[in-house]
């Protein structure tokens, strides 16, 4: 629930998602589920030229098992707070 | 689980946004679909009508219809909504027939395996 919660979180934030056939979209996160799909609006695609049928998708829907990476802004970063929410969760808390 | 009310809908993960508007799937083998959303579940298993595969090779491009699809989530690799007053495509791109972009798929087929062939047959030349 951890990452789940942490996600929630960055919401409305400017993320970067990598995918695991190395697409990469740019977009504000709008929001996640429990699956860890991801909603991002105003996406662009990173290298556009290679993707030209991305070009009219403005809003999308990344399911959460294909997802790589996520490249979060340094600013929604807050290793205390993970750091204890670690903690607590490993507790069963 | 609870329905989600119409401005639930709005603000949550859920596919719901999406009913009955033109959506672009791309599928794990890298195919691309396009139709319209007519129901979906938890899973991303979703059903789309009047559905079409938009092939493209280099700047020839081509949708070949398909009719209803159900397409089983787990090769659901992305849902897009497509933005109806933007072009879709770059303008440089031309529409072929589908016997056209068939032609330009094998094309580019072959073209790969002869690469693929003659690195293979120069193995032993050893570039490092």
């Amino acid at each position: 629930m951890l990452f789940f919660s942490y996600f929630k979180d960055l919401v409305g934030r400017e993320v970067t998602v990598e995918l695991k056939n190395d697409l990469a979209i740019r977009g504000t996160l709008h929001s996640v589920d429990q699956y860890l799909n991801i909603k991002l609006e105003n996406t662009r695609v990173v290298d556009q030229d290679k993707y030209p049928h991305m070009l009219s998708v403005r809003n999308c829907f990344i399911r959460g098992s294909v997802v790589r990476y996520v490249q979060l802004p340094p600013e929604g970063v807050d290793i205390e707070l993970l750091h204890d929410a670690t903690r607590r969760e490993a507790r069963g808390g | 689980m609870s329905w989600a009310g119409p401005d639930d809908v709005l603000f949550s993960t859920s596919l719901a946004s999406y009913l009955d508007k033109k959506l672009l799937v791309l599928l794990r083998d890298g195919r691309k679909l396009m139709g319209i959303l007519r129901s979906f579940d938890q899973f991303a298993n979703v059903v789309l009508q009047d559905a079409c595969d938009r092939v493209i090779v280099g700047e020839l491009y081509c949708d070949i219809p398909l009719g209803l699809y159900v397409i089983r989530g787990e090769n659901v690799v992305l849902i897009g909504e497509l933005d109806l007053d933007k072009e879709e495509l770059p303008p440089n791109m031309t529409r072929v027939s589908e016997a056209e972009i068939k032609r330009a798929q094998k094309a580019e087929r072959d073209a790969t395996d002869l690469k693929g062939s003659m690195r293979k047959r120069m193995e032993f030349l050893d570039f490092d």
